[in-house]
C-alpha cells in the first residue's frame, strides 16, 4: 500500500482547508519561484525522466507531449486543462478541484512556463457548478497574492489562468472538440494532423492536458522525478487515484500506487465487493470504455496501462466499475450503448447511426428478442465502427460491447434460447 | 426520452423583450475580458448560461438574438451552440430541474428505483414538468459523481448517496418550500472511503 509520506492528493477529501492558507500548509506554492528558475528545457526533461503519463485516459507520455510545444513560433502559446470529467465511473478531477485547487493552479504555470505559455484555459464541465465555484475563488486568491497574473511568484513570467465551464457534452473531453467548443462552437472533433501542438486554440500552439497530470507535476519536480519513477513499475510509474464505484461496500477515491492488484485496491480500500469476492461477476477498470474484465482475470489482473492491456483492457481514467451477481451484464453494457448513442456528436456517419443501432440491438439482447446470428452481426458492426471515425469515440462505444461478446457470449446465447423456449 | 436540453424547437414569442440585467451586464463585460479581443465568440457558452439563468431557467428565441447580438455572431452560430449542449433548455421549466442519474455506476446502485419515486412524489412523468410549475424531472446520461451513487442534480446543486427514503424527503421538503441539505445525505464527506467519520 503507499505510505502516507508518498501521497501526492493529501486533501483529496476535503478534510483540511482548500484555501490558499491550507494549500500553503501542505506545501503548495511553497518554492515556486527555484522550480521556474530550473528554466523550461529542465522541467520537460524532469517530468520526461519521471515516465509520468497522462492520466486522461489515452496514457501518452506526459515529457513527450509538453516537448512537442515549439520554441519560438512567433504566436502566442496556450495550456488549456482538460477538467470535463464525463466518463462514466470518473469523478477523481471532481475531488482535486474542490478540495485542493491550489495543486492543479500551481501545476497550470509550472506546465505553461516549460511550455512557453502565458495563457491556461481550464475548461470544467458545466455540472460541476461548486467546483467551478470553489476552483474560482482560489484563482482569485492566487491573482490577490501575485502568484499567478503579471511577474507570477516574482519570476518575470506572466500567466493568466481563466476558468471556462463547459454545457453538459460528453464529447468536450477529446481534446480538439474541447478546443472547438472553448473557441465557442459546437464541441466537434477537428481532423488531425494538425496537431493542437501546431495549430490549437485559436491557431497557436497548444497543449491540452488533464487535471490529474498537471495537478502532480510541482510535486515530481520537488521531489525528483527518481522518486516518482521508482513508484510503480518501468513505464507505469508514480501514484493514481482510482475511483471505485458500484457494488462494493464503500465506493470511494483513493490515491494508490500503480499496478496495486485489483483486487487489493477493492477489498483494502472499497471494504470489498457486496456479497464477498466470490459474489463478483465482472469489473470494468478503466471507466465506461475499456472492456470489462470477468471474475477469473480480476482475481489476479493488476491496475496498470500495461497490464490491462495484455488482458484486452485499459487503464482509461481508472475508474473501476464493480459489478457483482446480482448484476444483469447485458442491461449494464446496454446502458453504456444508451450513454455513447447520446453523446455522439453526429460529425461521422459510422458513429452517428452505428451508436444508435448497437443500443437498439442490446436492448433487444437483454431480453434476449435476437437472432443467433446477430451476435456475430453486432460484433461486426462494432468493428466497422472501430478506428473509422474521427476521435475516439467510436472506439469507446465499440470496446464495451467487444468486451461483454469476449466474457459474456454463452449469457446472452442463453437468454435467446430461453426466449425461443417461451415463444415456440 | 424526452428532455429540454435536447430537442431543436425554439420557442418564438414567449416574452417579447430580453434585455441584459445591469448585474448581469457587468458580469458580461468580464467574461469577455477572457479571451483575446478578436475572439469574443469563445464566451457564448458562458453568455447563453447568463442569459438561461436570467430567463428563468430555459432559452427563448429573443434571449439567444441577445447573446447574437452581443458577441457580433449570427444568430444561426448560437443556436447552433444552444442546441448541441445539453444543458441548454430550449423549453420552459419547472422551478426545481430534478436531473436523475441514469448511467450504469448509478443504476447498479438502484437509481431506476430513484425516477420511480421522482415521478410519484413530483407527479409528473419523466421528461415532464409537474401541473404546478414546481418540478421538471428528467434523466440524464452521468454526472461525474459515481462514488457517491446513486445522485441526482437538482438545479447547479448534486445531492448524492441517495436512496428512495432520503430522496422522497429531499423532493417533500422541495415542495413544502424548507431548505434541505447538499451533497451526501448520510453524512459522508466527498468521497472518502470509510462511512463514518468522527470530526
Amino acid at each position: 500500500m503507499l505510505k502516507e509520506k508518498d501521497k501526492i492528493f493529501k486533501n483529496l477529501y476535503g478534510f483540511e482547508d482548500w484555501k490558499l492558507e491550507g494549500a500553503k500548509k501542505r506545501g503548495i506554492w511553497s518554492n515556486t519561484k527555484e522550480l521556474i528558475k530550473m528554466g523550461s528545457d529542465k522541467i520537460v526533461e524532469e517530468i520526461k525522466n519521471s515516465q509520468l503519463r497522462g492520466r486522461g485516459g489515452a496514457g501518452f507520455p506526459a515529457g513527450l507531449k509538453w516537448s512537442f510545444m515549439p520554441k519560438d513560433s512567433g504566436k502566442d502559446h496556450y495550456l488549456v486543462v482538460n477538467a470535463d470529467e464525463s466518463e462514466p465511473g470518473t469523478c477523481k478531477d471532481r475531488e482535486i478541484m474542490r478540495n485542493d485547487p491550489h495543486l492543479l493552479l500551481e501545476g497550470c504555470f509550472v506546465a505553461g512556463f516549460a511550455m512557453h505559455a502565458h495563457t491556461c484555459y481550464i475548461y470544467i464541465r458545466g455540472e460541476y457548478y461548486s467546483e467551478a465555484s470553489n476552483l474560482q475563488k482560489a484563482i482569485d486568491e492566487a491573482y490577490a497574492n501575485n502568484l499567478i497574473g503579471k511577474n507570477a511568484c516574482g519570476t518575470g513570467w506572466d500567466f493568466d489562468i481563466y476558468l471556462h465551464r463547459g454545457a453538459g457534452a460528453y464529447i468536450c473531453g477529446e481534446e480538439t472538440a474541447l478546443l472547438e467548443s472553448l473557441e465557442g462552437k459546437k464541441g466537434q472533433p477537428r481532423l488531425k494532423p494538425p496537431f493542437p501542438a501546431g495549430a490549437g486554440l485559436y491557431g497557436c500552439p497548444t497543449t491540452v492536458t488533464n487535471v490529474e497530470t498537471i495537478a502532480v507535476s510541482p510535486t515530481i519536480l520537488r521531489r525528483g522525478s527518481k522518486w516518482f519513477a521508482n513508484l510503480g513499475s518501468a513505464n507505469n510509474t508514480g501514484t493514481k487515484i482510482f475511483s471505485i464505484s458500484g457494488h462494493v461496500n464503500n465506493p470511494c477515491n483513493v490515491e494508490e500506487e500503480m499496478g496495486i492488484p485489483l483486487k487489493d485496491l477493492i477489498e483494502k480500500h472499497a471494504g470489498g465487493v457486496i456479497g464477498g469476492w466470490e459474489n463478483l461477476l465482472a469489473v470494468i477498470p478503466g471507466g465506461a470504455s475499456v472492456p470489462l474484465l470477468p471474475k477469473s482475470i480480476c482475481d489476479t489482473v493488476k491496475m496498470d496501462f500495461d497490464s490491462l492491456k495484455e488482458v484486452q483492457s485499459g487503464l482509461g481514467t481508472a475508474a473501476v466499475i464493480v459489478m457483482n451477481k446480482s448484476t444483469d451484464i447485458v442491461e449494464a453494457i446496454a446502458r453504456l450503448s444508451h450513454f455513447y448513442k447520446h453523446e455522439s456528436c453526429g460529425q461521422c456517419t459510422p458513429c452517428r447511426e452505428g451508436t444508435g443501432w448497437m443500443y437498439r440491438m442490446m436492448e433487444k439482447m437483454i431480453h434476449g428478442n435476437v437472432k443467433h446470428e446477430d451476435i456475430d452481426k453486432i460484433i461486426d458492426v462494432t468493428k466497422q465502427i472501430e478506428g473509422h471515425t474521427i476521435c475516439a469515440l467510436g472506439d469507446a462505444a465499440a470496446w464495451p460491447i467487444q468486451g461483454l461478446f469476449r466474457h459474456f457470449r454463452p449469457e446472452i446465447e442463453k437468454r435467446i434460447q430461453e426466449r425461443n423456449r417461451r415463444v415456440a | 426520452m424526452h428532455h429540454p436540453g435536447t430537442n431543436n424547437k425554439v420557442y418564438k414569442k414567449i416574452n417579447d423583450n430580453f434585455e441584459w440585467s445591469s448585474e448581469n451586464f457587468k458580469k458580461i463585460s468580464e467574461i469577455i475580458k477572457k479571451y483575446p479581443s478578436n475572439r469574443i465568440q469563445s464566451a457564448v457558452i458562458p453568455l447563453l448560461d447568463i442569459a438561461q439563468r436570467q430567463n428563468n431557467g430555459w432559452l427563448s428565441k429573443n434571449s439567444m438574438e441577445k447573446v447574437a447580438e452581443t458577441l457580433s455572431m449570427s444568430y444561426i452560430r448560437v443556436l447552433e451552440v444552444a442546441t448541441f449542449y445539453s444543458m441548454f433548455n430550449l423549453e420552459p421549466i419547472g422551478k426545481n430541474f430534478v436531473q436523475i442519474c441514469r448511467t450504469t455506476p448509478c443504476w447498479l446502485r438502484g437509481s431506476d428505483k430513484l425516477s420511480k419515486v421522482a415521478q410519484e412524489v413530483c407527479e409528473t412523468n419523466i421528461g415532464g414538468t409537474s401541473d404546478d410549475g414546481i418540478f421538471t424531472v428528467v434523466e440524464v446520461e452521468c454526472l461525474g459523481a459515481c462514488c457517491n451513487a446513486p445522485m441526482v442534480q437538482i438545479n447547479d446543486d448534486y445531492y448524492e448517496d441517495l436512496d428512495e427514503e432520503s430522496f422522497k424527503k429531499i423532493l417533500q421538503d422541495l415542495k413544502d418550500n424548507k431548505s434541505i441539505k447538499v451533497g451526501s445525505q448520510i453524512g459522508r464527506k466527498s468521497s472518502q472511503p470509510e462511512r463514518k467519520f468522527d470530526a
